[in-house]
Formats: C-alpha cells, structure tokens, sequence
C-alpha cells in the first residue's frame, strides 16, 4: 500500500507541474494588465511602468516563468498584487468554510443519490425509476445559481426557516453552522446528485444481470439483502470513479455557490482574484485545485484496492 | 433431515411443467408439458441441444425466471410433497439454499468477486440458521471445505474467487450447495466450462458426495459423455418437450426417438484418421519458441508464467496439426504467436523463406494475409454493426483485390460453406451459432490463406452443429488444400480432424506425433492422464481408441 501511495505521488508530480505551466503561460498571454488596475485610474504611464517593474511584470516570460518556478518549489506562492498578503496565507485562512461545505455536499450525495440510484435500477422501467430520473435531468439541466437562488426565496425569504446568507464555523457553533449550512451544501451537491444518481443506476442495472446475484438469490437472500449485500457492493467501482472525477465539478460548484450565498470560502476568493487580475492568487488557486484533484484520485485508487480486492496495482 | 435411505416418494415431482415465452418468439413456450421425478441418491440427467428448456426448467424450479419475460403458466412442481408454483416469495426464500440448492456453469461469475469464499459460503448458513453461533459457523464451513475436498480450507476460506482455479470454484459453489444437506441439488451445465481432468473429478465429487448426503441432483448438461458416466436416469429434451425418457443403459443403447439417437451419434469418438506421407519442405516452421511473462506482484514480488517454453514443431503443406491440452497451457498463446499478435521472446517462425518472429511490420502486413485465424466463440467474433459481405471483402480489397471480384470471390465462399448468397447482405445476429462459425471460416478462406490457425472453433457449438463444422473443415481442405493448426482440448475432436498432434502442459509440448500412435500409445504421463479423463466411456466413445 505504502509502494502504491509514493508511486501515485511520483505520477502527480509532472501532473502538477504541467498544470503550473499551463496556468503561468495562460494569465500572462491573456488582455489586461495588473499594473494598470494596481495603479488606478488616474496614474501616469510612469507610475504603471514603476509598479510592472516592481512586479518583475517588465522582465521577458522565459524569465519570469523560472523565477516564478524557484520561488514555487520553495513553498513561496508569491504576494497579493492588491492586499500584499502572502498568497498562501490568503488561501489558508478561506480553507475551512470551502472544505466544510464540500464535505457536506459529498455526504449528502453518497446518502442521498447513491441509495435512489439503486432504488431505481431495482425498480427499473417502474414509475419510481422514472421520477429518480426525471429528479436526475432538472439537476443535470438547472444551474447551480438559479437553484441556490430558488431555494433561498423558498426557504428563506418565504418561510424562513435557513439564514440566506453568511458561514458559520461548526467549530464554534454547530447548530448555527448547520442552519447556514444547509441552502448552501444543497444546492452544490444537486449537479453531483444528479449524476451519481444515475451513474449507479446504470452500474447497479448491469450487476443485476449478473450470475452471482442469480447465485445470491439461489443461497435464499431475500430481494432486499441481493440488492444491498451482493449487487451495491459490486457496482461500488465506477461510482467511486464518478465521484472522484465528479470533485472537478464541485470546484466550479464552490466558486458559483459561496458567490450566491456569499460564503467566505476558496470560491469567493477565486471571483474576486479574477475581477482584480491578481495573478499570484490565481495562480496559487490554480495550483491548490490542481492538488486537491489529484489527491482526490489518489485516494480513490486507494479506495479502489480496499472495495474491490480483483485490483492491484 | 433424517429421511429413509430409498424414500419411495420422490423428492422433486415435475408434472405438465409449461412454461410461456412472450409473444412473437418462434415458439410459444420454452418448456411444454414436462413431468419427470427426482428421488433421494439418484442423479437424473436432463439432456438437449441450446434452447431445450433445460436450463429454463431448473430455473423453474427454484422460481429464478427473469421476472417479467419467462412465467409458469401450468402445471406443478413438488418438492418433498410442497407445490412451489404456489410458494410465496418469502416460503421460496427460505426453501432455496435450505432444502434445494444450485450450482452453475461458469463458477467465475457465479460467485461474487468482491466477498471472501469462507464468506459466501458461510452466508448460506446465516441466512437459514441465524442463531447458528459464529464458530460453529466457522467450524461448519472449514467441514464443508474438507468435505469437496478444497486444499488448506483455513487459508483457503479468506481467499476471493479470481485467486482460485476454475476447478477449485466449481468446488466451492458445490460446497455451499451442500451446506445445508438439501433435498435436492440442481446442477445447471456443472463441468461445461471446466477442464476434461477437472471435469472428471468434479463428476466423480457428485457421485462419492450422493453416498454421503441424502439429496438428490438434477443434473443439466448437453454432454452425452457425462450423461454415460454419471447419470441413474435421464430426459431428453427438445424445443421444450420430453423426447424420452428412461435409464440410461436404455437411452443410450436403444435410444427410441430419432433426435436422441442423433444426438448421441453426434458425440465425438475417436476415429483415426489415414496416415500421409511426410512432405518435401514444411509450410510452416516453429523452433525453440519461448515466451514468458512477467509481473510484479502488489509487494514488488516478480513472477514469471512460461507461457511458451521451447517449442518446436513443423507443419507440411495441406497437414493439420492438433494442439491439445487444458486451458492455461499455452495453446492459445502459441496461435497468437503465429500470427505475432504476441511477440515470443525468442526462436524462430519459418513461413514463406522468412522469420515472423523477427519480420517487420510491413512484413507482417502480407504474411497475416497468408495466415489466418478462426476463433472460439462466433458470436464474438463477427462486427455486430456490419453486413456480413463486409466483413468478408474487407479483408482481400485491404490487400489490393479489386472490390467487385472480393465480393464475388467471397459470395462463392458463402456458397462453398453451404450459405445461401443473400447471406451478404444480412447481419450476424441473424444467423444462428453454427452459421456463424461458417461466416467465419469464410471470412479465414477469404484471405486466400495457406494455413489457418483455428482456436477452438467447435467448442461453443452443439454437439450435432460441431460435427457439422468439423465436415466442412474437412471438405474445404479436400477442395482447397490449407494447411491448419488446430486447437482443441477435446482428443475425441482432435482425433477425427488431425494428421499429427502435439499435446501441450504448462507451455511444453510434451509429446508430438501421428495422432493415433499418441492416442494409442501414449508416451508422457499427461497425455494419459487426459486420455482417461474423456466422459462418456460407457458410450463407448472411449473405447473405440
């Protein structure tokens, strides 16, 4: 297990690497200028000039690009264009509130569309099957916006039951952070429900069809325990899949919801980086959403190893 | 459990079984009016051809029909005096794995990957007996394992299915079969997709395991041979009725239907055939061929399969050589070989003045043309997405044949393989198994090939469509004059189609000769070992040798 771990991490090194890269070449090669916003609208062309090559904005790409590479392999992301803070400190401390929320959209999507997935493949081409999946398509076709806001003139504005606005730490307040948590962690996960729900449907539907679970019924397994002892378990594969890719789309997710629901989180400090041309945040958000991805699939094939013993790597 | 030796009621009591299809099939009911018994200690052998009904009547019984396309809409099924088409659910529930158990053909599939083999059988045990406490559980399964004969049963019980040989599953789907001492034990197609020698040991288990436990089988099978060696009764079916029925020393000998008597025709005996003179120069030749892989085990271990291990052999131009052994000897890696989808790690491969082994991709191209594969399963194999004309021109109008005389040269190899020409212009899934392989033999022939590699091309075939096959090879050498490897783990088969053959184990070819000095007088202990394990000696198949 310890081999396959470091061998995962080797792999995600150039993957890492290229993802820097790519990021590096895009924001500088892309309009508009750090320095002129940094300078504000009424600055002479001297004072832009003095702020870029404060910046090292004036020195060649090939250049930039390798001082920026140095600095990264020592753990230094580089400082805020506009707050002058330390970009790792920046993204530090939204962290929480990002990680809280995804954690509850992730739970709410293993416990929520997972069982109604099966439930629909074991009542294939029955009417539950075809509400599950009908409930499937308006998650897949309403975006993430239109559903926070829909749920916060609902259950906020008209009857009042969650905050529409603001995070709470449950580390300070879990009953508080729940009530705030709970629009916000929703409308991210719906999108992910959307597809889990169908992605296990079909994996459940082909493992039905297969001879151990003729053999499961065979040994006097009632009904319920072949579909949640023997046929889950085996579809369990291609759904751990779904949802490790599915962590991409809960990064867009994030940045759309703690916007809409004004959560102090990474996404909000992605929007507003963007709006400002703060390079070295975005860069570093970049980064940390690239590690995050690739951690998320390490620990998916770690997980890979322990629900099916046929994998080895 | 404590029923008398000889119970002069029969356990299972089949009466005017019919069980309906839905509408538009060719036929309205997959299985019409069957009634037969089974009684303690007795092994009654269903026999019949694809699409009898015999696997839907045992599915009958245990009430597993797909829901909503198969239903029983006549007749009654007694078990130990109870119907069961007037069982609920729950009452199926606790009779299946209790007092009636089954085993099935493909025992990889079978059981469930993911759960520890001790598990699955001692699943059996918590379901029907929850007070049963867990180390007696545990006790009772260890007993099982011993009892079919599992090696080690304490390591072996944690192990999961795909680390065990296909034998040793089968071995575990019986044990948990058993583990409840049922009344009666349905065994759907047990040996099919097993070894000869396995397959022997597998039939000798359901035998010596009648002697101790009180059930009674219901044995499927579509093999005359293991209906000779093993059966006390046994039913002919076919299109889902009762052909006959009777002892099989009656059957088997006076059989009184038409159909049986051609289905026991239709069994494979060994028939030798003339010797030929030696040719001037092989077409092909194989020497010191070694392949071997390797693969790192999860905690860095190598391993090493010799999957060709210094083989050597020489085909002369119009010859077929017989391949045989069991599965995992390296038959198939040999073919692959040949035609260098597998790159041996060292020897030769003279074909046409020039070395496969070492010939370059451009090489290649032309030599594939000039040798050609037939595989196993016909249904596989054909694009299910292209007319059959396709499929046939594609090949020849790739190597620079013009496309209207590819497709008349193909139309006439339809013909030669007994298919009418509109069969160009028709989709695979509409032919059956038989005509398929015949697609497939064509679409080889095609090519205008001087040796065909066949991979087990009858094996996935009823008894009376193999002989079939088996003839129009034949023919098509007479008329043509292909040289052929054929591959087979069945001597009988191997015996009516080869000139020479060479007997595989583990990656050696242990022995090659004239097919009947091999057979005759075996000379390596593995060649004997599967010579003895040929079913059906009662029929006499074996003895013929």
């Amino acid at each position: 297990m310890g081999y396959l771990i470091l061998k995962r991490i080797a792999a995600a090194v150039p993957v890492v690497l290229v993802v820097a890269t790519i990021v590096f070449f895009l924001l500088r090669l892309s309009p508009g200028d750090p320095a002129m916003v940094l300078a504000g609208d009424m600055a002479s062309p001297q004072d832009v000039a003095e702020i870029r090559a404060r910046l090292g904005l004036d020195r060649p790409l090939p250049v930039q690009y390798a001082t920026w590479l140095g600095e990264m392999a020592r753990g230094n992301f580089g400082v805020s264009i506009l707050s002058k803070q330390p970009v790792l400190d920046l993204i530090r401390a939204r962290l929480e509130p990002t990680f809280v929320l995804a954690f509850c959209a992730i739970v709410l999507t293993v416990l929520l569309a997972v069982p109604l997935g099966a439930i629909a493949a074991w009542y294939h081409n029955s009417w539950i099957d075809r509400v599950v999946m009908a409930m499937s398509v308006a998650g897949f076709s309403i975006p993430a916006f239109v559903i926070g806001y829909l749920l916060i003139l609902g259950f906020s504005m008209s009857l009042d039951l969650f905050p529409s606005q603001g995070y709470v730490s449950p580390f300070d307040d879990p009953l508080a952070a729940a009530r705030h948590l709970v629009l916000p962690s929703l409308t991210l996960a719906v999108v992910f429900m959307a597809l889990i729900a169908r992605v296990t449907r079909s994996s459940v539907l082909d493992v039905l069809g297969e001879d151990f679970v003729r053999t499961a019924r065979a040994k006097g397994n009632v009904e319920r325990r072949v579909l949640w002892r023997h046929a889950l378990p085996n579809a369990a594969i291609p759904i751990i899949t779904v949802i490790g890719v599915g962590v991409a789309l809960l990064i867009s997710g994030v940045v759309v919801t703690e916007s809409v629901f004004n959560i102090p989180g990474v996404g909000l400090l992605t929007i507003d980086a963007i709006l400002a041309r703060d390079y070295p945040i975005v860069q570093g958000l970049i980064l940390f959403f690239a590690l995050v991805f690739v951690g998320v699939n390490l620990l998916i094939d770690i997980i890979y190893v322990v629900v099916d013993p046929r994998i080895r790597y | 459990m404590t029923a008398p030796a000889a119970a002069p009621d029969p356990i299972l009591e089949v009466r005017d079984l019919t069980v309906s299809l839905p509408g538009g099939l060719d036929r309205a009911n997959a299985v019409e009016g069957l009634g037969f018994d089974v009684h303690r200690r007795q092994i009654v052998c269903l026999v019949g051809e694809s699409g009898s009904g015999k696997s839907v009547t045992a599915a009958a019984v245990m009430q597993l029909l797909p829901r909503r396309v198969l239903r029983v809409t006549g007749g009654t099924i007694r078990l130990e005096g109870r119907d069961l088409t007037a069982a609920g659910a729950a009452q199926m529930c606790r009779l299946r794995g209790n007092r009636m158990a089954m085993v099935f053909q493909e025992p990889l599939t079978a059981l469930n990957p993911v759960m520890r083999i001790g598990t699955q059988i001692a699943e059996v045990l918590r379901i029907h007996r929850p007070d049963m406490a867990a180390a007696e559980v545990e006790a009772r399964v260890l007993a099982l394992m011993e009892d079919v004969r599992l090696p080690d049963p304490a390591a072996l019980r944690r192990v999961y299915p795909h680390q065990i040989s296909g034998g040793q599953r089968q071995r575990v789907m019986i044990a948990m079969a058993l583990a409840l001492e049922p009344a009666l034990i349905i065994a759907d197609e047990p040996t099919t997709a097993l070894d000869v020698t396995t397959q022997a040991q597998i039939l000798r288990l359901f035998r010596d395991l009648l002697t101790h436990h009180d059930s009674g089988v219901l044995l499927i099978t579509h093999d005359f041979g293991v209906v000779a060696d093993v059966a006390d009764h046994v039913v002919v079916m076919r299109h889902g009725r009762m052909v006959e029925s009777g002892p099989p020393g009656q059957v088997l000998t006076r059989p009184s239907h038409p159909y049986t008597r051609m289905l026991i025709d239709a069994v494979p005996r060994f028939r030798f055939r003339a010797a030929v003179p030696a040719a001037a120069a092989p077409a092909l030749q194989v020497s010191n061929l070694q392949l071997t892989y390797r693969s790192r085990s999860f905690t860095g271990k190598k391993r090493e399969t010799h999957a060709l291990d210094d083989v050597s052999f020489t085909i002369d131009p119009g010859e077929t050589l017989g391949i045989v052994g069991e599965s995992g000897s390296g038959k198939t890696t040999l073919a692959r070989c040949l035609l260098r989808f597998e790159m041996p790690d060292s020897g030769q491969i003279r074909f046409g003045g020039r070395d496969l082994a070492a010939a370059s991709r451009r090489d290649l191209r032309d030599h594939r043309r000039r040798i050609q594969m037939v595989f196993q399963d016909p249904y596989k194999s054909l694009n299910p997405r292209r007319h059959v004309g396709q499929s046939l021109v594609e090949g020849p109008v790739h190597h620079g044949v013009p496309k209207r005389e590819a497709a008349e040269r193909a139309a006439g190899l339809l013909e030669m393989v007994g298919l009418g020409g509109d069969a160009m212009r028709r989709f695979p899934h509409e032919f059956s198994g038989g005509q398929r392989q015949r697609i497939c033999i064509a679409r080889a022939l095609a090519m205008e090939p001087e040796i065909i590699v066949a991979d087990e091309p009858v094996s996935a075939l009823d008894v009376s469509v193999q002989a079939q096959v088996l003839e129009l090879f034949e023919e098509l050498r007479r008329r043509i004059g292909f040289s052929m490897l054929f591959i087979t783990h069945d001597l009988r088969i191997a015996s009516n189609i080869c000139d020479r053959v060479g007997v595989m184990h583990r990656g050696r070819l242990v022995e090659i000769g004239r097919t009947e000095d091999i057979f005759r007088n075996p000379g390596h202990a593995y060649t004997r070992e599967l010579l003895a394990a040929v079913p059906g000696g009662a029929l006499g198949t074996a003895g013929e040798r």
